[in-house]
């Protein structure tokens, strides 16, 4: 009876700064977006750095940001499942991912049919998520010490499989598929489709050559500006459809915040697919990453069980009590991470033209990184996709920008600390002003 | 007369919305052993709380006098340096530690840096000697039982050098014979001058050992009892000075009163407790409820009615359940399944909504549905505007004071988090309530609020089961009554039998006969 009084109202002393910060939602603002911000900050430092202007903005380097960091997109997907479960983390995954990888090029090394290879690694990956669920969820070894396990383990196996050498790639559909070589991208099938295009596209059309600029206007993707176009559209037509349904229901929300929004991601999405247009279009592994993304926000904001995963990491007794088998909803994240970590296997080894036996070694921190720094709690129960995502951009444009002005590597390393400090302690912070 | 060695005088405490102490006034004598008693809430733990410095001075009104001293205490050192020592309900031991360890824990013997283990040893053996413990201080803590357990807290208290000792049910885990022998050890430490005050609900240990009894009454000093005449105080008077209030209308009436035909059944029910399986928390219970009734299970706390709620409920307590389980007449195969509970329409609202009721981090909405999402949605796809229309429905049903549905459970006062616990459950549709404390710790309107929902319930042709350790709740809002204690139920009312003294009567006399 009295902590339930005591943790009750505050003292009225706060009340008027607090009525003033609800009014204005000042609080609840920079709560929201602070990582938006961060990211809008960050990128403007490396964009007007002296020498280096728009560098990082420069085609190319937008590219190389997706291929680069596809498999901390993937892996933090899984991550964050394991982390809304109550902070959970799988320390396995760079291992697994080394792992997968080394059978999947083993095989094609082989001669196996290159689909086989891949469908075996999905399903070797997820066959080690089953299995350390197994320990996690019905054995109850705590996650930390399964995982940790598995990371020594299947970094071991990768040793075992692969003799300890190296061994390439040199089936082309794959690396066309899951590489990021000159070909690994989305043809430009609008050019195919209608020729006229390339007399369109040329330096003698003036307002098309001040619109792309000089460089790129020949070679301009159009498929991938079609594609981004569609996307904004669809967006958008989403967007309006979940405002008026709302209206119809009486749902009061901010509307002029929804359409900003709206206006700022279309706008957003618009500007990427320009850019990569100007370069050689969508990346085949923007297409994986964007799929696992889609999936998964689906997954966990639209889906019993995606409720699940927050209910537990939120209240794990009251979740069993509401008649929730708690257990399986463990055993799905890590069933789940482990596939997703061999398709993080399928798309390093494409990357890379081949496998290595010590890649992977430090991709599990990049994706509890990735977690944290979007605003998952370590303890569970918050955390969203499209809060990830921005994470995992900001560590990317970080690592990025870092190189292109030129930061000593070793320190890129320090900065990267500081940064996933800095983000947890926000966290913390405004959970505690709440309570 | 002797000397007085601590007075309280006049000491008002509120928290937010709730005067927990009002003008309260507690004088005890140096050498003596004083009984505070009281009902669940009644403030007696405020109280004590107040007087170790656990809420500390300032937030409170009124004086503390000890040893002729006015205190102000800001934390538990503070009174503990002047040798006021609590011994709490709940046994604060760390299981893994030896008795030696926890003793000296956060008070070390030797340099901050250095601790002198022989002299910690040989300190607690000392003082274990002086509780009549025979065990060596260098043994793990959880090797011993429960009655061990609390004399080496009592141990611990001594090692503090306590002149004034205060138990807080000290016994209420304890079975009859570790109970008297440390009843007995209180008079010995009386004989060499010791001053304790005990808190406890069991009026005979009361009449047993203290000199004086104070009964405490929401918030209020009743009366000081002295206990030295020719005779001991009859626990009847204690009982008077312990209820004797006036009840206005705090309860709705009921309409529409239609009894059916028996829904739940169950017999021989026994469980036992998951960590000490030789124990029974559950012995041998057997009761029904009828469709439309509101049954009420008044123990005290301790007395087994969560443990029974929650063990019908899938056997989401305990261990080696045995007993039968009959809905509508059908025999039930026992599992322990929340999700086969809810499937045969039984509900739990638990007591602790925060703990076990309710995810704090999610919004009203989330709350709502989660324990029947599959009514919401398609193929475990959750249909978001359904959600919402459910979670929306109940808000208005319930009279959940929100701004919106999207709002976060943890944001909300108690009396609105419980209604939302409510609409949980209620959107699961079941026909069988059990209500676990369902007003705990909420204000007076919001209780009249919630007892009309149950009265509605009821109304429905739901069976409502209503446990609570408020008499006048019990009393008010059931038809029918079971009183348990120590695990059994040890009477059977009907409502209009049933009354605040031949209750409480039933709760002693079966505790006597144990």
């Amino acid at each position: 009876m009295t902590v339930d009084e005591k943790a009750g109202v505050s003292p009225n002393r706060k009340q008027s700064i607090s009525d003033l910060m609800q009014k204005y939602k000042i609080g609840e603002f920079f709560q929201k977006y602070t990582m938006i911000l961060a990211l809008v900050i960050v990128t403007i430092v490396f964009a007007t750095w002296k020498g280096k202007e728009g560098m990082i903005l420069l085609p190319s380097n937008l590219t190389g940001l997706i291929a680069e960091n596809a498999y901390v997109f993937v892996l933090a997907t899984g991550m964050l499942m394991c982390i809304l479960t109550g902070g959970n983390i799988d320390l396995s995954v760079g291992s697994v991912v080394c792992f997968t990888a080394a059978v999947g090029c083993v095989m094609m090394a082989s001669g196996i049919n290159m689909w086989l290879a891949v469908l075996a690694m999905l399903l070797i990956g997820l066959a080690i998520g089953v299995f350390q669920g197994f320990w996690i969820a019905k054995l109850r070894v705590p996650a930390f010490i399964a995982t940790l396990a598995g990371m020594y383990a299947f970094r071991g196996f990768s040793n075992v499989v692969l003799n300890g050498y190296r061994v390439d790639i040199t089936n082309q559909t794959y690396l066309q598929l899951f590489g990021n070589g000159k070909t690994s991208y989305v043809p430009d099938v609008m050019r195919s489709v209608f020729p006229a295009l390339e007399g369109v596209f040329t330096k003698e059309n003036a307002f098309l050559t001040r619109l792309i600029g000089e460089n790129f206007v020949t070679k301009f993707n159009v498929t991938c500006m079609c594609v981004g176009l569609i996307a904004a559209l669809v967006f958008i037509l989403f967007r309006v459809r979940k405002i008026l349904i709302q209206k119809k229901l009486g749902i009061s929300q901010s509307v002029s915040g929804q359409i900003l929004s709206m206006v700022l991601i279309s706008a957003l999405v618009l500007w990427l697919s320009f850019k990569l247009s100007c370069y050689h279009g969508i990346p085949m592994v923007l297409i994986w990453v964007a799929l696992v993304l889609g999936i998964y926000a689906y997954i966990t904001t639209k889906t019993a069980i995606g409720r699940h995963l927050y209910a537990v990491g939120g209240n794990e007794k009251a979740t069993a009590l509401s008649g929730v088998k708690t257990r399986n909803v463990y055993w799905f994240a890590y069933a789940n991470i482990g596939l997703l970590a061999g398709l993080a296997g399928i798309l390093t080894a494409g990357r890379a033209k081949g496998i290595d036996p010590v890649y992977g070694e430090g991709y599990e921190m990049d994706a509890i990184a990735s977690c944290f720094i979007g605003g998952a709690s370590a303890y569970g129960g918050t955390g969203k996709v499209s809060g990830m995502i921005i994470g995992a951009t900001l560590m990317g444009v970080i690592n990025k920008g870092m190189i292109i002005v030129g930061v000593d590597a070793n320190y890129q390393k320090v900065v990267k600390g500081i940064v996933l400090l800095i983000a947890v302690m926000f966290d913390v912070l405004s959970k505690r002003q709440k309570r | 007369m002797a000397k007085i060695l601590l007075e309280m005088k006049n000491i008002t405490k509120t928290f937010p919305g709730v005067k927990a102490l009002d003008n309260v006034n507690l004088q005890v004598e140096e050498g003596e052993i004083h009984a505070l008693v009281g009902e669940n809430g009644a403030g007696k733990s405020t109280l004590m709380n107040v007087l170790s410095g656990i809420y500390p001075y300032g937030t409170y009104e009124g004086d503390i006098i000890y040893n002729g001293q006015v205190c102000k205490f800001s934390n538990i050192k503070d009174s503990e340096k002047l040798g006021i020592v609590i011994i709490h309900q709940e046994l604060a031991l760390v299981p893994e530690m030896t008795i030696g360890e926890n003793m000296y824990l956060g008070n070390e013997c030797g340099h901050k840096y250095a601790i002198d283990w022989n002299k910690t040893y040989s300190e607690a053996d000392k003082y274990l000697k002086m509780v009549g413990l025979q065990e060596s201080s260098k043994i793990q803590v959880k090797t011993i039982g429960t009655g061990k357990q609390q004399l080496v807290e009592i141990a611990k208290a001594l090692a503090k050098k306590a002149k004034l000792l205060i138990l807080d049910e000290p016994t209420s885990s304890l079975n009859e014979e570790d109970s008297r022998a440390l009843l007995d050890l209180m008079l010995s430490f009386k004989k060499q001058g010791m001053t304790m005050i005990i808190i406890t609900h069991k009026l005979n240990e009361v009449s047993y050992v203290a000199d004086k009894i104070t009964v405490i009454r929401d918030g209020s000093t009743i009366e000081t009892i002295d206990n030295h005449g020719t005779e001991p105080v009859s626990e009847e008077r204690i009982i008077k000075g312990m209820v004797g209030r006036e009840i206005v209308n705090r309860f709705p009436k009921r309409e529409n009163v239609k009894i059916g035909d028996v829904r739940m059944e169950i017999s021989n029910w026994t469980v036992h407790h998951p960590l000490y399986p030789e124990r029974k928390v559950v012995d041998n219970v057997s009761m029904y409820v009828r469709q439309g009734e509101v049954v009420g299970i008044y123990g005290l706390m301790g007395a087994g009615r969560t443990e029974l709620a929650m063990s019908i409920f899938g056997q989401s307590y305990g261990v080696n359940f045995s007993g039968e389980l009959k809905l509508d007449g059908k025999h039930i195969k026992m599992r322990k399944s929340e999700s086969d509970a809810i499937r045969h329409k039984i509900a739990y609202v638990t007591e602790d909504r925060k703990g076990n009721g309710l995810v704090l981090s999610q919004s009203i909405k989330v709350n709502t549905s989660l324990a029947n999402l599959g009514a919401i949605s398609n193929k475990t796809v959750i249909d978001g505007d359904k959600e919402y229309a459910v979670a929306e429905e109940y808000r208005e049903k319930l009279k959940i004071k929100t701004p919106s549905v999207e709002q976060l459970v943890g944001n909300l006062s108690g009396g609105n988090q419980q209604k939302v616990l409510l609409a949980k459950w209620m959107f699961a549709e079941p026909d069988i309530l059990l209500l676990d404390e369902p007003t705990r710790g909420i204000d007076v309107g919001a209780k009249y609020e919630i007892y009309c929902i149950i009265n509605d319930l009821a109304a429905a042709g739901k069976c409502v089961v209503l446990i609570s350790s408020e008499l006048p709740e019990v009393l008010g809002m059931s038809d029918r009554i079971y009183i348990m204690n120590e695990a059994r139920i040890v009477g059977e009312m009907k409502a209009s039998e049933a009354t605040q003294e031949n209750i409480m009567a039933t709760i002693l006399r079966s505790g006597r006969g144990a």
